[in-house]
């Protein structure tokens, strides 16, 4: 079946109730897409749909034929940088072992989307579904309003 | 140091891309004498490390410096290279990084083996890597010198370049002749006065690649040919493999092989997918065998009945027994702690590729000596043979440190046994079920005051699995006692400071595997000794600071972080809001933590925590208020939520959602407060971990006047 990946077009072999994650993963070789916990308990697996954050590990590859997928190799796509929010982690020193990472800035970026400025009600509303065993959480709060005041990018696909 | 002259630099620069150089290792003759010359010459008392082996300069400018140890977020990846940059005087800015292969030239300057835990890292390599960029600062200079016919003497380094009045050469330029030139047999390091680096918050320099999804863990690890491998295990603890019928599993597609491995029956495939769809359908079976027997409220109550008795003598003063028959008031407590698991978000994995007279392994390891010998054995290699790529992990925290080896002994396993190279990755059932957990504890402590409100008479019991009993490290274990059961008691000023005391240990044994877990023996002992503390002052009519005050008025240090913390976290909470404090020592640093704590209908609620940290010399500020904050988070989810247990053997906890973690919306804030100290760097990964949950449940005792003694905490 074809699949819209970051922007590009991709043909791929595999069963209808593969999910996404290791669609991502096994087969397209993106692997920032990071695999947790399988059942939507972690949100490591985190991408973009149509612009809108969900779990690639409990999404079979069927339902995402003629939708965008954005993983976070894609999340910066078109731009000559980085996507805002991967500014602001950086700024922020958010990461710590980076496992989950992937997972909290697509979230971010889909909470951005959405609610420009959000408050910290709004950052524990979208976020408190993606678990961090480093407990970045503080970081990531501080890098989300961070990242809102930070200029977008011309181009970005997020 | 035959291994650091054997690790050469050819190595390097065969398994380099472009023109890089490396420094040569110092003769062995010069170390021979440096070595006999140290058991005279307090100025040399150890050989200075071989250069090369820790940093290469390139002709492009680029200082790429080799860790020795792990990233596992701690932020040896930033640390390390500080240490080298401020005595090389290089450009911050073209610092690379690469983890070290494994092999002997990288053990660990304390443990004698290649590894990365006690929160040891940026301490044990304080000497050698600054050696190392003071001792390549040398030689780029030696090097200038005789290209401008000079004096070294006239010569400086600054900012990646050496200057000698008018005349200026980048490090880039110079790394040639430099490696031409003969170590020095000695170096002296900067004043801590003159640091440019050290000192200084240091942003991570592994930040670009992980916000991108760029940076490789062992779970992304693909190499050509390879397959995915899940593992079927037994159901229990020491279970085996009866029989299994591998037809069904076969039959998916994607699926190449079924092969049976000493852990457990491996089903071999294209894609992860395939073999979980696999395993699934494979049939097995096991032979239960005695850890079948094994359930939670028995074992609670067998280490119970242990805790009533008296066990090995791991610290004893005066006449306890007496003591405590002539004083009126004492406190009596039993306290209980439950399996932990890790619970890295990064699920266990190891690939594993088998050619003739080579085992390549990629995996996220905290042992490589350890992993390397374990998987030369099975690969019938010798353990040079082994090379060993190790991968950032996606958390440690213990786990990936095993003396056991077992998620890369059983990966060398299947590859063998499959005949392929082949990438076994854990599920996140398999790795929550997968053993090798904090062991469970029981103490039970009597305590009598004396005239003055201070414990005159202590006696403590501890019961629980020894984490080095059956290990390699088992020779650690002195006289019956197993130093990471009994840390943080058996040193604690409380007990030294109480003049009859008894602190006895409970060695007992299961089929579950045990190991240390953020802070090893500290997670339930600093939780006894401050809620006891606590407990104490109460008994005392005593505030509980004030009544620490008195305790730790010998112990500058406990004291130092205690009064800093209660002064940062300033008056009393708002209303609904109760605090609690606790202070320990661990890992050579002092760490106290104020927690503001609301109870709601049961449910408690962490709002704010003020630490105050004591870690000796500040190497990297900011890395030190990440570890804080992360210990913070790591011990609160393990106070509220952590639990691991058995039923008829089987674990009864497999995923986030039945073995919950702190999240987003539960995050306190957390400031923490550096103490300014000229003390020797101690650790900074874990001693952060042990007084967030006992400074909660003073918090919960003040709300509520409940001591709560079990963890994790519950207000039922």
């Amino acid at each position: 079946m074809k699949l819209n990946v970051n922007g590009q077009v991709r043909e791929v072999d595999a069963p209808a109730d593969m999910p996404l994650l290791w669609v991502l993963r096994d087969l397209l070789g993106l692997t920032g897409t990071k695999y947790g916990c399988g059942i939507a308990q972690c949100g490591a697996c985190t991408i973009h749909l149509d612009g809108e954050a969900h779990r690639s590990c409990v999404l079979p590859v069927s339902e995402v034929k003629g939708r965008a997928v954005t993983t976070i190799e894609g999340l910066a796509a078109g731009s000559a940088g980085l996507h805002p929010v991967q500014r602001a982690w950086i700024e922020a020193d958010v990461v710590q072992c980076g496992y989950c990472q992937p997972g909290q800035i697509m979230a971010a970026a889909a909470l951005l989307k959405t609610v420009p400025n959000p408050t910290d009600a709004d950052i524990d509303a979208a976020l408190s579904a993606s678990l961090c065993r480093c407990g970045t959480y503080q970081r990531i709060r501080q890098a989300v309003h961070l990242a809102s005041t930070l200029p977008a990018l011309a181009g970005g696909r997020a | 140091m035959s291994a650091g002259g054997g690790y050469s630099r050819r190595r390097f620069l065969t398994t380099s891309t472009g023109l890089v150089i490396g420094f040569v290792v110092a003769p062995k003759s010069r170390l021979l004498g440096l070595q006999e010359a140290g058991a005279t010459r307090a100025a040399a008392p150890k050989p200075l490390p071989p250069p090369n082996a820790f940093l290469r300069i390139g002709e492009d400018d680029t200082v790429t410096v080799i860790l020795a140890h792990s990233e596992m977020g701690q932020g040896v990846w930033t640390t390390l290279p500080m240490l080298i940059a401020e005595e090389l005087e290089c450009d911050w800015s073209k610092i690379r990084v690469e983890t070290a292969p494994a092999a002997p030239v990288y053990a660990h300057t304390g443990f004698g083996a290649q590894m990365t835990g006690g929160s040891s890292s940026t301490y044990s390599e304080y000497d050698r890597y600054r050696q190392v960029g003071a001792m390549a600062r040398a030689m780029l200079i030696a090097a200038a010198a005789a290209q401008w016919k000079v004096a070294p003497t006239t010569c400086h380094a600054e900012n990646g370049f050496v200057v000698s009045g008018t005349r200026r050469a980048s490090f880039g330029s110079l790394a040639k002749a430099a490696e031409a030139q003969t170590p020095p047999a000695a170096v002296t390091l900067k004043d801590r006065k003159d640091w440019k680096i050290l000192g200084k918050p240091t942003q991570r320099l592994d930040s670009p690649q992980k916000v991108t999804g760029a940076a490789r863990f062992g779970i992304d690890v693909h190499e050509p040919d390879m397959k995915t491998a899940l593992v079927a295990r037994p159901p229990v603890f020491r279970g085996k493999v009866r029989a299994f019928r591998a037809e069904k599993a076969k039959a998916v597609p994607g699926v190449r092989a079924v092969v049976e491995v000493p852990s457990g029956v491996a089903v071999v495939a294209d894609h992860f997918w395939a073999a979980k769809l696999g395993r699934e359908a494979l049939e097995v079976d096991w032979d239960l065998g005695e850890g079948a027997a094994l359930d939670t409220p028995e074992m609670k109550k067998q280490y119970a009945a242990l805790a009533a008795t008296s066990g090995a003598r791991a610290a004893a003063r005066g006449n306890p027994g007496l003591a405590l028959a002539s004083v009126k008031n004492t406190v009596e407590a039993s306290y209980e702690f439950p399996f932990l698991a890790h619970a890295t978000m990064e699920p266990l994995n190891c690939a594993v590729r088998l050619s003739p007279g080579k085992c390549e392994i990629w995996t996220g390891t905290q042992f490589q000596t350890g992993d390397q010998m374990a998987a030369a054995k099975i690969a019938g290699v010798k353990p040079e043979q082994v090379e060993l790529h190790t991968t950032f992990l996606g958390g440690g925290f213990g786990r990936r440190a095993n003396p056991n080896n077992d998620f890369v002994a059983e990966a060398v396993h299947v590859a063998k046994a499959a005949g392929v190279p082949v990438k076994v990755v854990w599920t996140r059932e398999d790795d929550l079920r997968g053993g090798y957990y904090r062991p469970m504890w029981a103490h039970s402590v009597r305590v009598g005051l004396g005239e003055n409100g201070k414990p005159l008479a202590w006696i403590q019991q501890i019961v629980g699995q020894s984490i080095l009993d059956g290990s390699p490290f088992a020779a650690m274990i002195k006289e019956g006692i197993d130093e990471t059961s009994v840390e943080g008691v058996v040193d604690s000023p409380y007990i030294a400071g109480t003049p009859h005391h008894f602190v006895g240990l409970h060695t007992t044994r299961s089929a579950v595997p045990v190991l240390w877990w953020r802070s090893v023996g500290h997670t339930h002992t600093a939780f006894v000794m401050e809620t006891m503390v606590d407990a104490l002052a109460a008994a005392a009519g005593k505030d509980p600071v004030a009544y620490r005050r008195e305790l730790l008025a010998g112990s500058p240090r406990h004291l130092g972080v205690l009064e800093h913390a209660v002064a940062k976290a300033g008056p009393p909470p708002p209303a609904g809001q109760h605090r609690g404090v606790a202070v320990h020592h661990s890992f050579e640093s002092y760490v106290a933590e104020v927690a503001d704590v609301s109870v709601d209908k049961g449910k408690i609620r962490v709002h704010r925590v003020v630490c105050a940290v004591d870690c000796g010399i500040a190497i990297n500020p900011a890395g030190i208020r990440a570890q804080i904050e992360s210990a913070v988070v790591y011990g609160l989810s393990a106070a509220l939520y952590g639990e691991i247990t058995l039923k008829e053997g089987r674990v009864v906890q497999g995923n986030f959602d039945d073995y919950p973690v702190l999240r987003m919306n539960e995050m306190p804030n957390v400031e923490v407060h550096i103490v300014d100290s000229a003390e020797k760097s101690g650790g900074i990964g874990e001693p952060g971990t042990p007084p967030i949950a006992p400074a909660v449940a003073n918090a919960v005792f003040a709300a509520t006047g409940k001591r709560l003694r079990q963890l994790p905490l519950r207000l039922a």
